[in-house]
C-alpha cells in the first residue's frame, strides 16, 4: 500500500513540542547554563566547564547528604515493604471490612505533604505534643530538635506511617488477582502458611511490589518537605538529605552554578539508580521463565 | 482409599436460607463405594463443584455430616483428609520448576527423597513431561499447566479420594483422550475412589462406572450410563443425557395406554393413574417412522446424516421430537406417522419417573448388573465431544 506523504502532519506535534519545551526543556537548559558558568552578579556569567561538577564531586558536604539520603531511603524501604505486605495480607478480602480499610489506608496517601510534617512536628513536641509530652513523662530522653537518633527516629516513623499504605495497597491488588482454586490447591497439597505465602502470594505479588519499590525508592530519594518541616534538617546536619542541601545551596547561599551541577547529577543518579533496579527485576522474571 | 458417606448433607451459600431455591445442593444422602469411579454429571451451576469442595474439606457444608469409612469429618481441614482434588483451571506454583511442582504435595508431607524422585519421574511419563522437568513452570501453555496440575493430583499414592473438578477442559481434544484413558488405566491399577466432574456427557459415560446425575442442586439419579440410558429417572437425565436426548410428550396415563395428542400409544407395562403433571418419554433410538396406519401424526422437518447414522427432526402435534434411522435405513416414502417401541416407554409424573406396576429393580442400584462399559465408544470418536453416539450406537443395535 503507497503512503500519503504529507510533512504537513508535522504541524500536529508542534503544541506538544512547545509545551514540553516550556515546561521542561528550556528550565533543565537553564540548569545545565548555570552548571557550567561563573557569575559574581550583575547577571554577567564566565564559562567555567566542569569545574562545578569537579568541585561538587570532591565535596565532602555532598557526599555526606549522598550518604545520608541512602541510608534513609534504605530504612525506609525496608520497613515499609514487609510492613506493606504484613498489611496487605492482615486486610479483609471482601464486605464491609475490605472496603473501610481500604478508605482507612487510603487517607495519608490524601494529606499534603507539608500538612504531614506540620502535624508530626507539633505530635512530637515535649511541650505540647502528645508523642513527645508523653515519652518525656515515661522518662524516656526524646528531642528531635536537638538529638540526632530522636530525630532520625521521627522523620522514619514519620514516612512510614505516610507511605506505608502505598505498598500495602499495591501489595493488596496483587493479592486479590490471585484466583481462590491457588488457595485451593495449595490446601490440598497441604503446603503450610509460610509456602502458601512464599510460592504463591508473594510470586503473584511480584509485579506490583517492584512499582511499589521503585515508587518509595525515588518518592523518598527525593524526599524534601517532610523533614524540611520537622527537623529543618537537624541537629546540625542530621537530617540534611539531598533535596534539604540542594535548597539550602540554590537558594540559601546562592551558590548556583555548584547547585546546578548538583542538581543534575542528583537526577542523573535517580536516573541510574532506577534503571539498574527494573532492569534488574524485569530481567529476574525473564530468566524465571525459561 | 476409603468409602466415603453423605450424611443429610445439604449447602447454601446464604446465611439463612430460607426458599428451596437458596440451597445450592439440596439434602443428599450417598455413600461413595470404595474404589469406585464416579462422574458427577450436569449443566454449569447446578451443584457439582460445591459438592466436591464439601468432600475435600474446601467447603463447609450448612447441614449434615461426611464420613470417611465411618469417621465423621466433616470439619475436618483438607489436611487430615488426605484427598487430592484437580481443578478446572490450571494451578501450578510459578517459581517452581515442573518436577518442584510434581514433587510439592510429597515434600510437604515429609516423604523420603529417593520415593519422591521415584514418584515424579513416574508421573512425568505418564503425563508426558519427562524431558521438561527441570524447567520453571511459567510459561507454559495451559495444556501444560494442567497436565502439571492433574499430575500433582496424582503424585500421592495413597489419598483417600482423587477429586476432578472439570480437569480436561482447558486441554484439546486428542490429548483430552489420551489423559482419559491414562486416568482409568490409574483407576484400573491403584483403585483410588474418583469422582471426576463434568458437565459433559462424553466424559462422564467413558470414565465412570457409576454416573451421578445432578439437576438443581439436587442429585436426580445415580446409575451405571446404562440405567441412565434406558430408565432415565427424571425428565432432566432423558433430555441431558443422549445426543439428540429423550423426546417427551404430554400425555394422559390409563392403564397400558398413554393418551398423547388424542392418539392411543401403548405401553410396556401398566400404570396406576396418575395426577400432575404426566408425560411419556422416548428416546430418538426407539423412535420409528413409517407411512399410514397406526401411531402418532407427525411430520419431517429435515434429516440430519451425522455420518454412522441418520437423525430425523419431526414436528409431531406442535412438539419437537427426533428420531435416529441406522445409516442404511432410508426414510421411508411419505412417512406421516411415528410409532414407539413399547417397552423402551417411560413415563413421569411431574418429572420424575413412574416405575410400571409390579415392576422390579427399578431404583438406581437395580439389578442391571454392569453396564457396557467396554463398548462405550472409549475411542478417539467419543473423545470429540460430540454427545455419546457411540454408546448409545452400541446399546441400540
Amino acid at each position: 500500500m503507497n503512503k500519503t506523504v504529507n510533512q504537513k502532519a508535522w504541524f500536529l506535534v508542534l503544541p506538544v513540542l512547545i509545551l514540553v519545551g516550556f515546561s521542561a526543556v528550556i528550565p533543565l537548559m537553564t540548569v545545565v547554563n548555570y552548571s557550567v558558568q561563573d557569575t559574581f552578579g550583575n547577571n554577567v556569567f564566565f564559562w567555567a566547564g566542569l569545574d562545578w561538577f569537579r568541585d561538587m564531586l570532591e565535596s565532602e558536604r555532598m557526599w555526606n547528604a549522598l550518604g545520608r539520603q541512602l541510608v534513609f531511603s534504605g530504612i525506609i524501604l525496608a520497613i515499609e515493604v514487609p510492613l506493606g505486605i504484613f498489611v496487605a495480607l492482615n486486610m479483609p478480602k471482601k464486605g464491609f471490612w475490605a472496603s473501610f480499610c481500604l478508605v482507612l489506608m487510603s487517607l495519608p496517601l490524601l494529606i499534603p505533604w507539608n500538612v504531614v510534617g506540620t502535624i508530626w512536628q507539633i505530635f512530637g513536641r515535649v511541650d505540647i505534643g502528645l508523642l513527645g509530652y508523653t515519652l518525656a513523662k515515661l522518662g524516656i530522653s526524646y528531642n528531635y530538635t536537638q538529638d540526632f537518633i530522636a530525630a532520625w527516629a521521627t522523620v522514619i516513623v514519620m514516612d512510614v506511617w505516610h507511605w506505608t499504605s502505598l505498598v500495602a495497597l499495591l501489595a493488596y491488588a496483587g493479592l486479590q488477582s490471585i484466583p481462590d482454586a491457588y488457595y485451593q490447591a495449595a490446601k490440598i497439597d497441604q503446603a503450610s502458611r509460610w509456602k502458601v505465602f512464599r510460592f504463591i502470594e508473594l510470586p503473584k505479588m511480584a509485579g506490583v511490589l517492584m512499582i511499589a519499590i521503585l515508587l518509595r525508592f525515588m518518592d523518598s530519594f527525593m524526599i524534601y518537605t517532610e523533614p524540611f518541616v520537622v527537623t529543618g534538617g537537624g541537629p546540625g546536619n542530621a537530617t540534611t538529605f539531598l533535596s534539604i542541601d540542594l535548597v539550602k545551596m540554590a537558594l540559601g547561599q546562592f551558590d548556583l552554578g555548584p547547585a546546578a551541577a548538583f542538581s543534575l547529577m542528583y537526577f542523573l543518579v535517580i536516573l541510574l539508580i532506577s534503571w539498574v533496579f527494573y532492569t534488574v527485576m524485569t530481567n529476574l522474571d525473564k530468566r524465571e521463565g525459561r | 482409599m476409603a468409602k466415603i458417606t453423605l450424611d443429610n448433607l445439604a449447602h447454601s451459600y446464604l446465611k439463612q436460607p430460607q426458599k428451596d431455591d437458596d440451597w445450592a445442593l439440596k439434602e443428599l444422602n450417598h455413600d461413595w463405594v470404595d474404589g469406585e469411579a464416579y462422574a458427577l454429571l450436569g449443566s454449569s451451576g447446578c451443584g457439582k463443584s460445591t459438592l466436591l469442595n464439601i468432600i475435600s474439606g474446601l467447603l463447609q457444608p450448612s447441614q449434615g455430616r461426611i464420613l470417611f469409612d465411618g469417621r465423621d469429618v466433616t470439619h475436618a481441614p483438607t489436611a487430615e483428609r488426605n484427598i487430592a482434588q484437580v481443578f478446572q483451571f490450571p494451578v501450578v506454583y510459578d517459581t517452581m520448576s515442573v518436577g518442584e511442582n510434581l514433587a510439592f504435595p510429597l515434600k510437604n508431607r515429609g516423604a523420603d527423597p529417593k520415593y519422591i524422585a521415584e514418584r515424579v519421574n513416574a508421573i512425568a511419563a505418564m503425563i508426558g513431561m519427562e524431558d521438561q522437568l527441570k524447567r520453571k513452570a511459567r510459561g507454559l501453555t495451559a495444556d501444560a499447566k494442567q497436565k502439571i496440575s492433574l499430575g500433582r493430583g496424582m503424585v500421592r499414592e495413597d489419598v483417600n479420594a482423587l477429586l476432578f473438578d472439570e480437569p480436561l477442559t482447558v486441554i484439546d481434544p486428542h490429548m483430552k483422550w489420551e489423559l482419559r484413558t491414562q486416568l482409568k488405566q490409574l483407576h484400573h491399577d491403584f483403585g483410588h475412589t474418583m469422582i471426576y466432574v463434568t458437565h459433559d456427557q462424553t466424559e462422564a459415560l467413558t470414565f465412570a462406572d457409576k454416573v451421578v446425575v445432578m439437576y438443581d442442586g439436587r442429585v436426580v439419579q445415580i446409575g451405571t450410563p446404562q440405567e441412565l440410558f434406558e430408565r432415565p429417572a427424571h425428565t432432566f437425565v432423558g433430555f441431558f443425557i443422549g445426543s439428540p436426548g429423550m423426546n417427551l410428550f404430554d400425555a394422559e396415563i390409563a392403564g397400558t395406554i398413554a393418551t398423547v395428542q388424542g392418539a392411543s400409544v401403548p405401553l410396556g407395562g401398566s400404570y396406576a393413574p396418575k395426577t400432575g403433571h404426566t408425560q411419556i418419554g422416548v428416546r430418538p433410538e426407539f423412535v420409528r417412522l413409517q407411512a399410514g396406519g397406526e401411531g402418532l401424526p407427525a411430520r419431517i422437518l429435515r434429516v440430519e446424516d451425522v455420518g454412522r447414522h441418520k437423525i430425523v427432526r419431526l414436528d409431531v402435534g406442535g412438539t419437537a421430537a427426533n428420531a435416529i434411522l441406522d445409516e442404511g435405513t432410508p426414510v421411508p416414502a411419505g412417512a406421516d406417522r411415528v410409532v414407539f417401541d413399547p417397552g423402551a416407554i417411560n413415563v413421569y409424573a411431574d418429572d420424575w419417573r413412574v416405575a410400571p406396576q409390579g415392576a422390579q429393580g427399578d431404583g438406581p442400584q437395580g439389578a442391571q448388573g454392569d453396564g457396557p462399559q467396554g463398548a462405550q465408544g472409549d475411542g478417539p470418536q467419543g473423545a470429540q465431544g460430540d454427545g455419546p453416539q457411540g454408546a448409545q450406537q452400541g446399546r441400540a443395535a
